[in-house]
């Protein structure tokens, strides 16, 4: 059985993604996280579209928000959100209108989850699949230990973004901090800004056609590719040194 | 016959004591390889243990129950602190966390068939869950580990209890390791990694540090599985007093507590034998910290490394445990190290009983490896059959000492009913010294 590709549909295009005019609104002054989350995760795919839009209000950082939903719903958070927004979502397209807490987006598998304002740290981690944009910056370890999620940051990303990321793309258009990729598998990382430094295993690699054309097609996924020249960014990857482990490498780490 | 010899005597060769002939050749085997020993199991050095302590049984002042006629019950439940669907399980032994990867599919699938016939659960490990253990495990936790391979919330919903793996017992504050010859073509795709790396995974989780973190983690997981789910949290043995306050001011249902005793598919020899304390040292601080908060028998305590009898299980019950994992017996129960491949176990350089290089993919039981030869030697069906006469054996001897103690069940032991033989183990249980009423440092 072959359980590489559990995401089970690539990303939604923005561009077609065309929402319910009908957004029931939620209330989480008045509604339970429990509440909305059973209510998110009771839905299937043959929910009929008009359904299928949700408007959050009065998030105020509250954690685990539209986590594990298993449908294409459009669920659009109008605030701040704090930890794990959209956890293990598939499917489904979140945009959080506002900040994301630690871990917006961790371990999911399809869909998209949109971020207006900035992401706290682990953005992204342990992602199977899906994208993930953030239009502000993302924090440290974006991308963290990513098993095939895509990543489009907008502005910078922190320290460590990417690190053991295993597979899948992670597309910074600012700057990266200290420690980019540090132990990286077969994740592809592409910056348009400086790298502050690089982490274990971690080297620019050559921007070859393929690349651009790659990293254009994602680009447009998310709605981006006419913004941004892809020549303007340099591509990451790992040197493999390290796959096996040996003693004259010790001092990488 | 030389001069000296005549005048006094043979004199024999004198071995030091600290260059002792591991010492030594462990220090001959790092300078030729230039890597350091790795190798599965849990700690090989004598530690205070069970064997340390003794029942006192019925006597004059306590009547005991009759071996094969009065009841004992050895059920118990398992996360009714905050899950809508507690576990319950026939016998207070379960299986402990071992991954496919580390072992075969064809030993995830027997310890899935043991457990069941025996009423117990089985747990994944470091490498996701298969659709063979699923299917053969009547109750199967799901280990969450930092590296999250595999991790979906499809399986997620599929378990039956989650297990948050902070640390285990072999290697507190170590992450896993699986060398590339065991990455195998099935590994490396559940795993999303390339075949033959050696794959060496986080320490930390990647996505919360520290116990306030840790906390919304658990939060979200409750979220995910609708609050049905027990919430395990698993450590390795250190500083079990704090680290369970931690656990349950985070929300876990159970606390799972592994000694240096138990065992690892793959870890630096100088990290199994020299951090983490042994199990035996760990279970009163583990249980007095529950006691402190009021949520002793509350929030469960299941404790492992090196459990080996119903000896062992009723002396981790009568201490505080709600119950006991077993690895290591597991395997052995299943087959691992037996002497049936001793030419083979010899051709690896070791003898059945010994045989600790699970991370090479080599087990001549077919156990510990993806070889498709060797793990055809395991069947199923018959490795299944002798876990769980295993696992019924010991919770009968369990039962048989726990009627000698006059209880009619195994979770009414208590402290009172044992003694420590060495003043080591009487500090470390808070129990009293064997004849004596004196209990160490208190």
């Amino acid at each position: 059985m072959n359980q590489v590709n559990i995401a089970e549909r690539s990303p939604r295009d923005l561009r077609e993604f065309r929402p319910s005019n009908f957004k029931r609104e939620i209330d989480l002054l008045t509604t339970s996280l429990r509440e909305l989350n059973e209510m998110l995760q009771g839905l299937r795919n043959d929910t009929a579209r008009d359904e299928a839009s949700f408007r959050v209000t009065n998030p105020d950082g509250a954690h685990a928000l539209a986590v594990g939903i298993d449908a294409p719903l459009d669920v659009e958070i109008a605030g701040h959100v704090g930890y794990y927004c959209g956890g293990m979502n598939k499917w489904a397209r979140i945009v959080i209108d506002g900040n994301a807490g630690p871990g917006v987006g961790e371990n999911m598998m399809s869909g998209l989850i949109h971020v207006r304002g900035d992401a706290s740290q682990c953005a992204g981690a342990t992602a199977h699949g899906g994208l993930l944009l953030i239009d502000g910056n993302a924090s440290a370890r974006c991308g963290i230990s990513m098993k095939g999620v895509d990543i489009v940051v907008k502005g910078d990303i922190g320290h460590l973004s990417g690190f053991m990321g295993q597979t899948g793309r992670l597309v910074a258009f600012g700057d990266a901090g200290e420690a980019l990729g540090d132990s990286l598998y077969e994740a592809r990382i592409y910056v348009r800004g400086k790298v502050e430094s690089f982490g274990a295993d971690c080297i620019e690699k050559e921007l070859r056609d393929e690349h651009r054309a790659e990293l254009f097609a994602l680009l447009r996924q998310a709605g981006e590719a006419h913004r941004v020249d892809v020549s303007e960014f340099r591509r990451y990857g790992s040197a493999r040194k390290l796959y096996n482990f040996h003693i004259d490498n010790t001092g990488a780490y | 016959m030389d001069a000296m010899e005549k005048a006094w005597g043979y004199i024999p060769p004198r071995p030091s004591a600290t260059f002792d002939k591991h010492a030594i050749a462990e220090i001959r085997r790092a300078a030729a390889t230039g890597i350091y020993d790795i190798r599965g199991g849990g700690t090989k050095r004598k530690v205070p243990h069970f064997d340390d302590l003794l029942f006192l049984g019925a006597s004059m002042s306590r009547y005991p129950l009759e071996g094969y006629r009065e009841r004992c019950d050895t059920s118990v439940v398992l996360g009714a602190r905050f899950a809508k669907k507690p576990i319950e399980l026939a016998i207070p032994v379960t299986i402990a966390g071992m991954s496919f990867g580390a072992l075969s599919a064809q030993a995830k699938e027997a310890l899935g068939r043991g457990a069941g016939l025996a009423g117990t659960s089985t747990t994944t490990g470091d490498g996701g869950m298969t659709p063979e253990e699923r299917g053969q495990s009547r109750t199967l936790v799901y280990q969450y580990l930092p590296s999250r391979y595999g991790m979906n919330p499809d399986d997620l919903r599929k378990a039956d209890a989650i297990e948050i793996v902070v640390g285990q017992g072999a290697k507190p504050g170590g992450g896993g390791m699986l060398l590339g010859q065991k990455i195998s073509d099935r590994v490396a795709q559940m795993r999303s990694l390339p075949m033959g790396i050696d794959q060496r995974s986080a320490c930390r989780h990647p996505d919360w540090t520290g116990a306030d973190d840790l906390e919304i983690k658990i939060l979200e997981l409750r979220e995910l599985t609708g609050w049905e789910k027990p919430i395990y949290l698993k450590i390795g043995a250190s500083r079990p007093y704090y680290d369970v306050a931690l656990a349950v001011k985070a929300g876990a249902d159970v606390v799972v507590l592994d000694g240096m005793q138990g065992g690892t598919a793959a870890t630096q020899d100088v990290f199994i034998e020299h951090v983490g304390i042994p199990i035996l040292a760990a279970i009163r601080s583990a249980v007095q910290s529950l006691q402190d908060l009021g949520q002793h028998r509350k929030v469960q305590l299941i404790v492992s490394g090196g459990i080996r009898s119903g000896a062992d299980v009723a002396k981790a019950l009568a201490l505080g445990a709600d119950a006991v994992a077993v690895g290591t017996a597991a395997l052995i129960a299943l087959g691992d190290n037996d002497p049936k491949y001793e030419t083979e176990y010899q051709a690896l350089g070791t003898t059945a009983g010994c045989y600790d290089d699970w991370h090479e993919g080599r087990d001549p039981a077919g156990i510990t490896t993806q070889d498709p030869v060797l793990t055809a030697r395991l069947d199923p069906v018959l490795a299944g059959r002798r876990l769980a006469n295993y696992l019924k054996v010991i919770t009968l001897e369990a039962q048989t000492i726990a009627r000698a103690c006059g209880k009619s069940r195994l979770h009414n032991l208590e402290p009172e009913d044992l003694v420590a033989l060495t003043v080591e183990a009487a500090a470390m249980t808070r129990l009293p010294l064997a004849g004596t009423s004196w209990i160490p440092g208190l």
